[in-house]
């Protein structure tokens, strides 16, 4: 309990950001849901248009909302320039405030299609003008109304707005998606509780809010919504800009995998020490990384040949590691600008796995034998494996047919192959957990899989920034693969855990860096 | 004797909803001053002509002309506040006092309106000031018709427009505050349109009442004329029910 308690007190940032996030997204919901009620409650096609909308982007998983942002946002840079944000604040914003939109519409129509028809026509026939019959009659009515929506809408704001970690905003998912990644659930825990808590806190002051409302009584309504403005203020008190040391700042992006945290703590680390100032953009989907280094949003990532090699370059055939590195050395330089720095010296490639006594019980230690028995087996990949062309290409050309197909978060996937949920799984090579578990991992003969090196990409922007080349250039091949494995099982483990930051430390003395 | 010049004169008024033509061609002067009772059985279309004179309702056809000036030439707004307009539905603003509710034409029209005047306002319903700070689900019905009525008042109208203003009421609440609007009715010098489906209310308060039937005034009487079998057969086919009631009840006291 003491180290959730520790943990806690250290979000003080991540809980700023999640309530400015939020209140943003709920005050631009309600700037746009009550001008629509007002509309829609006066035309029925306005009505069933925005409702079914509204509904629509309800019945969206807010994590498909929040990175739709993104290629949204990147195709609306043609009409308002390239300094257009397509991660981070505003996407989340958006898409939040999307989310908060139908339960603020709803309640406001639901309130003016309920109200007394002869309330109605008294203020037309005492002459009220459109505009004074909606301020003094139809908004004091609806408002308590309006008022329980706007409080649905906050709780489900603040939820879901711990999903924008994913795009790169710093929020109170952090410690959650970090937690869940490194199966520190301390960290997912106190994630948890601070935004349970931030949801409670604030539905309890938006409900003072529609109880003042609701019994016409103005000191409740003042004080209720003057400690939601003060949290509001606090938080961006807390997070105003620092005055900073000077140096260039660069954003270091990872996806959403230890080895990824590490290696942006390594690189973070080292370009510290060269006078940058580094920000952090953790758990970034991996179909996100790419567009969001060629666009600026992030200005490092460390990506693998294997997947820029089939979901960049869209190739299926495996013409050998050198030569799909070089080309992809050269393809980005032709057509997106970004610098591939080099390779540093590891692979993570996509590997079947299975347990030994498993293998052993069903006697299979070629892809061949396990094409065989794969009609009675269950194999378990990561969220995307099976959507990727790579698992296609693997599975023809061994003429694998898996009795049932299972999706697990890459923390999961071992856990459930220990356990029996899967007979194998599509494992990395650079996973310590590969060691660790003492797992077997078939070889691909045919070389079915491409080759998965790790390479170190730098932003078209900074392509030709020779201080940070410079102090990037000789992370270069000093990475092998039982440093990189070592590093990972050391933040994966159960028991004695590190942080990535430990890791990277550990990791950069042992390769000598 | 010249006529003076009505204060409201109706041309040719028409209004449709769909199929039913619920008011049909109806031409008509209200003289000033004269209180006019609008009588009819249910869906004859006199609440409708009502309302086409505060623009509630748009007719389709005809003109309406407030001391000689076409309405549709006011803002409806603008037209409303100069006439009171008192309904069965009442339509208290919920969210507002007592004082509130009455003072609420004045102040949309950006005029201010004191405390004596609220009271004066109450007491020409028969209220007392203790009334001012309740708010509308406190008081009874006929309380709330009463502050209805001195809501209507509150912008000195010329007109009063009453549509049914006490069906909801109790027969003794409705006897009394009929008489009180007809009192008011002559010492505020209003010109009065009262819609009933009540012919013994129309005949005891009205000087000139109207009988509608299927969009169209098929009769316009005096109350002493109807009283002497004037006005035909659907007019006096509603004479004769309180008529009839009165017959019965002296029968009944032997």
């Amino acid at each position: 309990m003491s180290e959730i308690a520790e943990i806690l007190s250290g979000l003080g940032g991540k809980l700023a950001a999640h309530v400015l996030l939020a209140a943003a997204a709920i005050a631009l919901g309600i700037t746009v849901a009550l001008p629509l009620a007002v509309w829609a409650s006066r035309n029925r096609a306005v009505r069933r248009i925005t409702l079914g909308f509204a509904s629509l982007v309800q019945t969206m998983p807010a994590l498909a909302l929040l990175a739709l942002f993104f290629p949204i946002l990147l195709s609306l840079r043609a009409i308002f320039g390239e300094g257009l944000p397509t991660l981070g604040f505003l996407p989340a914003l958006l898409a939040l405030a999307l989310y908060a939109l139908l339960p603020i519409l709803r309640n406001a129509v639901t309130a003016r299609e309920h109200m007394a028809g002869e309330v109605l026509e008294a203020a037309d026939g005492v002459g009220m003008t459109a505009w004074q019959k909606l301020r003094l009659v139809e908004a004091p009515l609806a408002a308590p109304y309006v008022m329980a929506g706007i409080r649905t809408a906050a709780v489900w704001t603040i939820g879901a707005a711990t999903l924008s970690t994913t795009i790169g905003q710093p929020s109170l998912g952090d410690p959650i998606f970090a937690g869940l990644q490194t199966q520190n659930w301390a960290l997912v825990l106190a994630g948890c509780i601070a935004a349970a808590a931030l949801a409670l806190l604030t539905d309890a002051l938006l409900g003072t809010v529609e109880r003042g409302l609701a019994q016409r009584k103005r000191a409740l309504v003042w004080g209720g919504l003057g400690v939601a403005l003060l949290g509001v203020l606090l938080s961006g008190w807390t997070l105003r800009p620092q005055e900073r040391a000077g140096g260039e700042t660069i954003v270091i992006g990872a996806k959403s995998f230890s080895e990824q945290y590490i290696l942006a703590r390594l690189i973070g680390a080292r370009l510290e020490k060269a006078g940058f100032t580094v920000k952090y953009r953790d758990g970034l989907g991996s179909a996100v990384v790419h567009e969001a280094l060629t666009t600026g949003a992030i200005d490092i990532s460390i990506d693998y040949t294997g997947t820029l090699w089939t979901n960049q370059l869209k190739r299926e055939d495996n013409p050998g590691r050198e030569a799909i590195y070089r080309t992809l050395v050269e393809w980005e330089r032709e057509t997106t600008g970004t610098r591939v720095l080099g390779r540093l010296g590891f692979e993570n490639a996509y590997a079947l796995a299975m347990r030994q006594d498993r293998a052993d019980a069903l006697g299979i230690r070629t892809m061949e034998d396990l094409a065989r028995a794969s009609p009675r087996l269950t194999i378990g990949g990561d969220v995307e494996f099976f959507r990727r062309p790579e698992w296609v290409a693997v599975r023809d050309a061994y003429g694998l047919d898996f009795g049932r197909e299972r999706n697990f978060t890459t923390t999961f996937m071992y856990d459930a192959l220990t356990g029996g949920e899967a007979d194998v799984i599509s494992a990395y090579t650079s996973d310590g957990r590969i060691a660790a578990d003492r797992l077997l991992v078939l070889e691909d003969t045919k070389q079915a899989f491409p080759s998965y090196d790790a390479l170190m990409l730098v932003a078209p922007g900074h392509a030709s920034n020779q201080r940070l080349i410079a102090a990037l250039e000789p992370l270069v091949g000093a990475i092998d693969v039982e440093a990189m494995r070592e590093a990972n099982f050391a933040v994966d483990r159960q028991g004695n855990k590190q942080s990535p930051e430990q890791a990277a430390a550990q990791l950069a003395r042992r390769a000598g860096l | 004797m010249a006529e003076p010049a009505p204060i409201l004169s109706l041309q040719d008024v028409t209004k449709r909803y769909g199929a039913i033509q619920a008011v049909d061609g109806v031409s008509l002067d209200l003289a000033d001053r004269s209180f006019v009772a609008l009588v009819g059985a249910s869906g004859s279309g006199k609440s409708t002509l009502l309302k086409t004179i505060n623009r509630l309702v748009e007719p389709d056809k005809g003109a309406i002309l407030l001391e000689g000036e076409d309405i549709r030439r006011l803002e409806p707004h603008a037209l409303r506040r100069r006439m009171g307009y008192v309904f069965q539905g009442i339509g208290l603003f919920p969210h507002m006092t007592v004082t509130e509710n009455i003072a609420i034409g004045p102040r949309i029209a950006g005029a201010t309106i004191d405390a004596a005047r609220v009271g004066a306002l109450l007491q020409l319903v028969e209220l007392d000031g203790s009334y001012s700070a309740r708010l509308p689900h406190e008081l009874s019905g006929g309380q709330r018709q009463r502050i209805g009525v001195a809501r209507a008042l509150a912008c000195n109208p010329q007109v009063l427009l009453m549509d049914e203003p006490f069906g909801a009421l109790d027969p003794v609440t409705r006897n009394a505050l009929g008489r009180k609007v007809r009192d008011l009715h002559i010492r505020l010098g209003l010109t009065t349109l009262m819609v009933t489906h009540d012919m013994a209310e129309a005949l005891l308060l009205a000087d000139r009442v109207l009988v509608m039937e299927q969009g169209r005034i098929v009769a316009d009487c005096t109350p002493h004329e109807l009283l002497a079998g004037d006005g035909g057969s659907t007019a006096q086919a509603l004479v004769a029910v309180p008529r009839e009631q009165a017959r019965a009840l002296a029968e009944l006291a032997g």
